[in-house]
């Protein structure tokens, strides 16, 4: 298929899981400030530093508090991952494929962002916006599911799953660090019922919480990390969604599993190894932060390469040379 | 709803005769709607507005905001054409869309007609279409327009007249393809009943026709349909053609010219393009040949296609008889070539680039339409009888100043249809559409797009300026009913059986 093309689907997918993601972001600081005992102990920034987006925050707002920065993540088209922001760049990116998606996913794409862009218009009292960030979640994963029925499993799907599982994965490394940021301000609370209040609050927005209870019981800090790293049957977990990843990467280029043909194969290979092979005690003693921090570095690279190989718009020369690893970048290029 | 209170008006309308009495070819129509419960027929007009809104059969409006889409309106009243007036227009439209081929031809080559004096030399220099660079050019099979959508009205009189050649790049044959899907769910029986010629078959006809200009030595041809992109104003019916041909749909930006061959950047590498049905205009085709600034085209475009190694449709240069000045010639260009009478009459045409033609233009303009030479979309035109004493000395002015840019042409009482409005019908102006390819034989397809000026007395049908559109019914007569029906059953059967 055309590179514009699977570009435009692997983004459609990217955009429309950021915005889901960034809803749940949102979701677990509330639910964490609403259980934190002491009001004053309000904390935007880290949410605001976990997406990465901090530099042009602090430019253009300041000091964060609940108000600006749920504006700046939610309904800011100034900043390119607000929800608003991912709901236009995905229809504008699927708008250019319709002829290739089916015209039920174009429909609840459609209906999805004019919600998105009706709420922005009328943002109303912000106890009303935890109603829009699940409708926001549903919208979703109604367009997943959409997705999986209504279009052949063939390559273009395999782009779609292959954008969406490699922002999954990179959103809940993310949400795991929005809990590191709060336990630095808070290290006294470490093993008090406040601190199981909070990770299970975390569990809760990755939709992990009954998932977690059936196969841990207790509430756990290690366990809620191995939980959503390296659990192998989770759907949000970072191990999951990287070897599905995997499995339509190979489906793409037709390389056996195991083996690697071009770079982001060699990549997401290795780091599926890691997580399969790695433990939950090596992670915590090396630093969850630390990890965490190399892990969004590796998926970036792995964007990178996919972008290298697949969709980059080289010309017939250069492509007899061989495929270079791009600079890392996070957001569509190009267009 | 009924048509009793119906005014017919002093116009030719196409459904009922000056007495009021339904023509013979919309009987069955006429006595279904009557026939139908009260309010039924503005519910089904609203679920074929549901219809085409869930469709996202929409436009982009230029001028306004990037990416707005509308809805072009759509009206669910036919216009119907009689099977012994539809093959007149059909004989009229092949033997035009001949014998511009071999103009277009003769003018980048030998250039006899301007030898022998049937087209001035000095027009066909100013027409804004020429393109020099396509002197000497030979197009895959010697044919040059490919896909054309000519306008045809009826004047009061009765008699139908060419408005218009639009062989750049016509748009609106897929609202052609999908108002008809919508009218077929909403009356079957008066389909049935009225054996109306289908449509359905357009885009197996047009990707024939594309593969039929693949280069001699390619078995399986590959054909892409190229847009400028998504803020294009026909960009869905870009998308809807490709998809409905089973065929690629690519941007300039997909596409690369290496050794004299297109190539497209697949996620497995690059592959061969053999056709190109582009819906870019000329100037953006090639920036190394035309503008030099266009970021659509693919540069070296024309050298793959000088060498022969890809062919578009429509050829680039083209647009030449399209000219609205080159227009009033096509009587004499038709006599010159073929040795034939124009069978479809053109509406009579003043030349404001002649002295004599200017004068009348600027003393009557009141009473005429003047058009830009090389507008469209209903952009920079004057309806003289609709228009204000300012705008007309306004005009006349701008046509003073460039008199090649203008023709003018007396107003016409464009034909009728009724229309609803409201709760009842009225009589709306239509022109009609109809689109022609040009592969291995001459292909008519039977029906086209209906514009209708929405608007109470404007003769302005253009989506941009508040027009709608409605479906077209084609009558049979006995001996094409049979063929198409059994055509018909064929095509279906081969877009069951999966189109790349």
């Amino acid at each position: 298929m055309l590179s514009r093309v699977a570009e435009s689907i692997y983004w459609t997918s990217r955009y429309i899981e950021r915005a889901e993601n960034v809803a749940r972001f949102i979701d677990v600081n509330l639910q964490l400030m609403l259980d934190s005992p002491d009001r004053h102990d309000q904390q935007w920034s880290p949410l605001v530093n976990t997406t990465g987006d901090h530099e042009d925050f602090e430019k253009r707002y300041g000091e964060a508090t609940q108000e600006n920065a749920i504006r700046f993540l939610t309904f800011d088209t100034e900043n390119p991952n607000s929800i608003l922001s991912c709901l236009c760049a995905a229809r504008e990116n699927a708008r250019s494929v319709r002829e290739i998606i089916s015209s039920e996913m174009w429909l609840q794409l459609n209906k999805f962002f004019l919600m998105v862009k009706s709420a922005a218009q009328n943002p109303g009292e912000l106890d009303s916006l935890a109603g829009f960030f699940s409708e926001v979640k549903l919208a979703s994963h109604l367009f997943t599911g959409i997705t999986d029925a209504t279009m052949n499993h063939g390559e273009a799907w395999h782009f779609s799953r292959l954008g969406r599982k490699l922002e999954r994965a990179d959103k809940t490394s993310r949400m795991l660090d929005v809990k590191y940021y709060i336990l630095l301000r808070s290290v006294d609370d470490v093993g008090t019922p406040y601190d199981d209040i909070q990770w299970a609050a975390l569990l809760r927005s990755a939709s992990a919480f009954e998932m977690y209870r059936k196969r841990h019981g207790r509430i756990a800090p290690r366990a809620v990390v191995e939980f959503l790293l390296l659990e192998r049957a989770f759907p949000r977990a970072v191990h999951y969604c990287l070897l599905t990843a995997r499995d339509s990467l190979h489906a793409i280029s037709g390389t056996p599993l195991g083996t690697f043909r071009h770079p982001p194969e060699k990549l997401l290979g290795q780091l599926c190894s890691e997580l399969s092979f790695g433990s939950v005690d090596d992670i915590v003693d090396r630093g969850l932060h630390e990890y965490l921090d190399e892990l969004q570095n590796k998926l970036n690279q792995i964007g990178g390469g996919i972008f290298d190989t697949f969709f980059a718009m080289k010309t017939p020369e250069a492509s007899k040379r061989g495929p270079r690893i791009l600079a890392q970048s996070m957001s569509q290029s190009g267009t | 709803m009924r048509f009793g209170g119906y005014e017919v008006g002093d116009f030719f309308d196409e459904m009922f005769d000056e007495r009021g009495n339904a023509r013979r070819v919309a009987m069955p129509l006429v006595k279904n709607i009557e026939a139908l419960p009260a309010g039924e027929l503005l519910s089904r007009q609203q679920a074929a507005e549901r219809t085409l809104l869930q469709m996202g059969i929409t436009f982009n409006v230029y001028g306004e905001q990037a990416g707005v889409e509308k809805i072009f309106p759509f009206d669910l009243v036919p216009r119907m054409v009689p099977a012994a007036e539809w093959n007149v227009i059909e004989k009229g439209l092949k033997q035009r869309i001949h014998a511009l081929n071999l103009f277009i031809d003769d003018i980048y080559h030998q250039q006899r007609c301007i030898k022998d004096g049937v087209v001035p030399k000095d027009i066909l220099y100013s027409a804004k279409s020429y393109r020099e660079q396509c002197v000497g050019w030979n197009p895959p099979r010697g044919i040059w327009c490919h896909i054309t959508g000519t306008d045809l009205v009826r004047h009061s009189d009765g008699q139908v007249y060419v408005l218009e050649d639009n062989l750049r790049c016509p748009s609106g044959v897929s609202y052609v393809l999908e108002n008809r899907q919508v009218m077929k769910s909403l009356f079957p029986k008066v389909f049935s009943a009225s054996k109306i010629r289908p449509v359905s078959n357009y885009p197996l006809k047009l990707r024939d026709m594309l593969e039929f200009l693949a280069p001699d030595a390619v078995s399986t041809p590959r054909v892409v349909l190229l847009t400028p992109g998504t803020y294009n104003s026909a960009y869905f019916e870009h998308s809807f053609l490709a998809q409905q041909m089973g065929v690629e749909l690519v941007e300039g930006r997909d596409l690369v010219v290496e050794d004299g061959v297109v190539l497209m950047r697949t996620t497995q590498g690059f592959e061969r393009v053999d056709v190109i049905y582009r819906r870019i205009d000329d100037d953006f085709l090639d920036p190394k040949c035309f503008r030099p600034d266009s970021m659509l085209g693919v540069p070296g475009l024309m050298e793959a296609y000088k060498a022969g190694n890809v062919a578009l449709a429509n050829a680039p240069g083209t647009g030449v008889a399209d000219d609205k000045v080159v227009y009033a010639y096509v009587p004499r260009i038709i006599k010159y070539f073929l040795g034939e009478d124009i069978i479809l009459p053109n509406v009579p045409t003043y030349i404001c680039a002649e002295e004599k033609d200017l004068q009348y233009v600027v003393e009557r303009i009141g009473e005429l339409v003047v058009k830009a030479a090389n507008e469209s979309g209903g952009y920079g035109m004057l309806v003289g009888p609709h228009s204000t004493q300012a705008q007309q000395a306004e005009f006349a002015e701008k046509v003073k100043a460039n008199p090649r840019n203008y023709i003018a042409q007396p107003t016409l009482a464009l034909s009728r249809v009724p229309t609803i409005v409201g709760d009842h019908f009225e009589g709306r102006h239509v022109d009609l559409r109809p689109y022609i390819l040009y592969g291995k034989e001459i292909f008519v397809l039977p029906g086209g797009l209906t514009r209708v000026a929405l608007k109470k007395g404007s003769l302005v049908v253009n989506s941009s300026q508040g027009g709608g559109s409605k479906d077209t019914w084609v009558q049979a007569d006995s001996s094409t009913a049979e063929r198409e029906e059994a055509n018909g059953h064929a095509a279906q059967a081969v877009m069951a059986g999966g189109v790349r």
